[in-house]
C-alpha cells in the first residue's frame, strides 16, 4: 500500500503515494502513532507529492500525527500534501474535538419513585382534564355549538363502521366456531352436544362479541387515531388549530369520539350474530344436530338482557377506544418515534380499560341481580 | 482552454407527473468542484428535479448522466454505487429521531464499509469537527436546534466522503446567522474536500455568495431561461424574469441595466 514511514534520525518520514482511499488498517496506524510518541523524534514529515486520492480515513490519521506534533510542540511539515488535505486538517483541527462526557446515566432508587410517582399524577390529571374537554365537547354537539365540520364526522363513519364489517364479521364467526369447538369437547362426552347453541349464543352476546368488537377496533381504529392525530403533532398542525382558537376537542377528538360511540354498538350485534353463525356451522355441520334444533336451542337461550348488556358495552368500549386514541395523539411528542410510541400506548391502553370497565360492569350487573 | 468533464450532466430532461409537465428539454452540465444553484421561483420543479437528481424519481424524457455513466437507465445496482458517490441534505435534516447525532453518522460507513468500530467513531468525530459540532456526538436530534440539525444531516451526507452532496432548501427554517454560517460551511467543504455541490435554493443572498455556476428554471415557459454563476446573471440579467427574481421583485427594464 501506498503509506510507509521511516526514521531518520529525529525525522519522521511518513511517504504517502498513489490511492489511499478506505484506509482500514489500524495496526499500522498504531505503529505510526506510536513512533511519532517516541522522545528523540522532533519533526514529523509528511511527503504526498505522489498522492493521487485520499479520503476521510487519510484524514483522520493525519489528523492523528498533528495531534501529537502539537501535543509534544515538535514540527509538523505537510507542504507536499494537496491543499485541500491541509485545508481539511486545519479545519478539524480549529474545533475542540474533545470526546463527549459521558452521560449521567445512573439512577438513584428514590428520584426514580419520585419521578415516576410526579409523572403518574401528571397523566392522571391530564386524563382526567381530556376527558372533560371531550365531554364538554359532547355537550356542545348536543346544544349545536361544536366546532365540528360535517364532512369528517361522516368520513370517520365511514372508516370505523362499512370498512371495518368485514374484519369484524369474520373475527366474530371464527371466535363463535372456536367457541363451539371448545364447548363440544366437554358436552360430548355426555351427550350433551345440542346444548353448544346455548353456550355460543349467551357467550357472544353477553360479552364475547363486544370484547372482540372492542379488540379489534383498538387495533384498528383507536391506532389510526393515534397516529393520525400524533402526525399532525408532528407537523405542528395541532398548534395551528390551538392558534385559530379552534377547540381540538371539538375539531379533533368529536367526530372521532362520536362515530365509534355510535357504531360500536351496530358492530357488537353485528358480531353476536356473526359469533352465532360460527357456532351453528359447528353445531350443524361437524356436530350433525339438526337445522331446526340447533335454531331452537340457540333462540331459547337468547335473553334480551344479555343482548343488551353486550350492546352497552360497545358503547362504552367506544368511548375508551376513541378516548385513548386521540389522548395519546394529542400528547405525543414531535418526532416519528413518538408517534410510535402514542400508537403502541393508545392500543394497549384501550383494551387494559375495556378489561377493567368490563369487569366493574359485570360487578355491577351481578349486584343488581342482571 | 481543454473543457473540464462534466460530473453530472442532463441530456434533454423532461419531467412532470402524468401529464402535467414541470420542465422539459433541460441540458445542463455540472463540472466538478462547482457550487451549482437551482434557482427559480415557487412550483418551478427546483425540488422535483433533485429528486430526479437523486434517482428519488424519474424522468419523463431524457436521462442524467453522473461521472460519465447514465444514472436514469442504470441497474439498481450500478445506481446504488453511483449514489455512494453522493450524499443529500434534506430540507430538515431527516436525521433518524432514535438515533444519537454519532449513531446517524456512522450508519452509512457501518452499511457501506468495513471499517472497525473505532476507525468509525474517528471518522464520526472527524465529521461533526467539520461541521461544528464537536462533543455532541451523543446528543439526540431533539436535543439540538434546526441549524444544529442541519450541519449533523451534512456530517452524514459527507460521511462517506461522496464527490457530490445535494442540498435541498439548505436555509430554510434557518435565522440569518445560522444561514451565514451553513453557506461558510459549504464554501469550506467544498474547498477543502473538493465537493461539487448542488443545491437548491431560492435564498438571494446564499446563492449570490457561494454560487459559482447554475441554472434557472422558469414554471411559465417550462424550460430553463438561464445559466451561468449567479452573480453574472445578476450583473447581466439575460431576462426580466432572472432580473425580477435576483433583484427581490424590481420591475425596471432589463435592457436598461445592461
Amino acid at each position: 500500500m501506498g503509506l510507509t514511514f521511516q526514521c531518520a534520525q529525529e525525522n519522521l518520514i511518513v511517504r504517502l503515494s498513489g490511492d489511499l482511499c478506505r484506509l482500514n488498517e489500524e495496526t499500522l496506524f498504531q505503529q505510526l502513532y506510536q513512533t511519532a510518541e517516541e522522545p528523540h523524534i522532533r519533526q514529523i514529515q509528511i511527503e504526498g507529492k505522489n498522492l493521487a486520492s485520499w479520503d476521510s480515513t487519510l484524514a483522520v490519521a493525519l489528523y492523528h500525527l498533528k495531534k501529537i506534533a502539537s501535543e509534544r510542540k515538535i514540527l509538523f511539515c505537510s507542504d507536499t500534501l494537496p491543499k485541500d488535505l491541509n485545508a481539511l486538517l486545519d479545519l478539524s483541527l480549529a474545533v475542540d474535538r474533545k470526546p463527549p462526557a459521558p452521560r449521567d446515566n445512573r439512577v438513584d432508587i428514590l428520584e426514580y419513585i419520585g419521578e415516576r410517582g410526579i409523572e403518574t399524577a401528571v397523566a392522571v390529571k391530564k386524563g382526567v382534564a381530556f376527558i372533560g374537554k371531550a365531554l364538554a365537547s359532547v355537550g356542545k354537539m348536543l346544544t349545536g355549538r361544536a366546532i365540528m365540520r360535517s364532512v369528517d364526522f361522516w368520513t370517520e363513519m365511514n372508516n370505523c363502521g362499512p370498512k371495518a364489517l368485514l374484519i369484524v364479521s369474520l373475527i366474530s364467526f371464527m371466535v363463535g366456531l372456536i367457541l363451539a369447538f371448545v364447548g363440544a369437547v366437554q358436552l360430548k362426552t355426555f351427550g350433551a352436544q345440542i346444548f353448544v347453541a346455548g353456550l355460543v349464543t349467551i357467550g357472544m352476546t353477553r360479552i364475547m362479541g363486544a370484547i372482540m368488537v372492542g379488540v379489534i377496533m383498538a387495533g384498528r381504529t383507536g391506532a389510526s387515531y393515534a397516529a393520525t392525530i400524533g402526525t399532525m403533532q408532528v407537523n405542528e398542525e395541532l398548534d395551528a388549530l390551538k392558534t385559530m382558537g379552534i377547540p381540538i376537542a371539538d375539531f379533533l377528538v368529536l367526530p372521532r369520539l362520536s362515530t365509534l360511540v355510535i357504531v360500536m354498538p351496530l358492530l357488537v350485534m353485528l358480531a353476536d350474530f356473526a359469533g352465532i353463525a360460527g357456532g351453528s356451522f359447528v353445531g350443524i355441520f361437524l356436530l350433525g344436530i339438526p337445522p331446526e334444533e340447533y335454531w331452537k336451542y340457540a333462540w331459547q337461550a337468547f335473553d334480551l338482557t344479555n343482548f343488551l348488556v353486550g350492546v352497552f358495552h360497545g358503547i362504552v368500549f367506544g368511548f375508551v377506544i376513541a378516548l385513548c386514541g386521540c389522548y395519546y395523539g394529542v400528547y405525543c411528542g414531535r418526532n416519528a418515534d413518538s408517534v410510535g410510541i402514542g400508537t403502541t400506548k393508545a392500543v394497549v391502553s384501550a383494551i387494559v380499560w375495556m378489561i377493567v370497565l368490563t369487569g366493574i360492569i359485570t360487578f355491577i350487573c351481578e349486584v343488581i341481580g342482571i | 482552454m481543454k473543457q473540464e468533464k462534466a460530473i453530472i450532466e442532463a441530456r434533454n430532461l423532461t419531467m412532470g407527473y402524468g401529464d402535467f409537465i414541470l420542465q422539459k428539454d433541460m441540458n445542463f452540465t455540472v463540472r466538478p468542484n462547482d457550487i451549482f444553484i437551482i434557482m427559480g421561483g415557487s412550483g418551478c420543479g427546483k425540488s422535483s428535479l433533485l429528486r430526479l437528481l437523486t434517482g428519488l424519481n424519474e424522468p419523463l424524457g431524457g436521462a442524467v448522466y453522473i461521472d460519465g455513466v447514465n444514472f436514469t437507465h442504470a441497474t439498481p445496482d450500478t445506481r446504488k454505487s453511483i449514489m455512494q458517490k453522493c450524499g443529500i441534505l434534506y430540507q430538515s435534516g431527516a436525521l433518524f429521531s432514535s438515533m444519537t447525532l454519532a449513531e446517524n453518522i456512522a450508519l452509512p460507513l457501518q452499511q457501506y464499509t468495513d471499517y472497525s468500530q473505532a476507525l468509525i467513531d474517528e471518522l464520526v468525530s472527524l465529521k461533526l469537527a467539520l461541521v461544528g459540532l464537536a462533543g455532541f456526538e451523543s446528543f439526540y436530534p431533539s436535543e439540538i436546534s434546526g441549524g444544529m440539525k442541519k450541519r449533523a444531516g451534512l456530517a452524514r451526507a459527507l460521511a462517506l466522503d461522496p464527490k457530490i452532496v445535494y442540498f435541498d432548501e439548505p436555509s430554510a427554517g434557518l435565522d440569518p446567522v445560522s444561514s451565514k454560517l451553513l453557506d461558510d460551511l459549504m464554501k469550506n467543504i467544498n474547498q477543502s474536500l473538493g465537493t461539487t455541490l448542488v443545491v437548491v435554493t431560492h435564498e438571494l443572498s446564499s446563492l449570490l455568495d457561494i454560487g459559482t455556476n447554475g441554472i434557472f428554471l422558469d414554471a411559465s415557459s417550462k424550460r430553463i431561461i438561464a445559466q451561468g454563476k449567479p452573480r453574472d446573471l445578476l450583473k447581466n440579467p439575460p431576462n426580466e424574469t432572472v432580473y425580477e427574481f435576483l433583484t427581490r421583485g424590481k420591475s425596471e427594464n432589463v435592457a436598461s441595466t445592461k
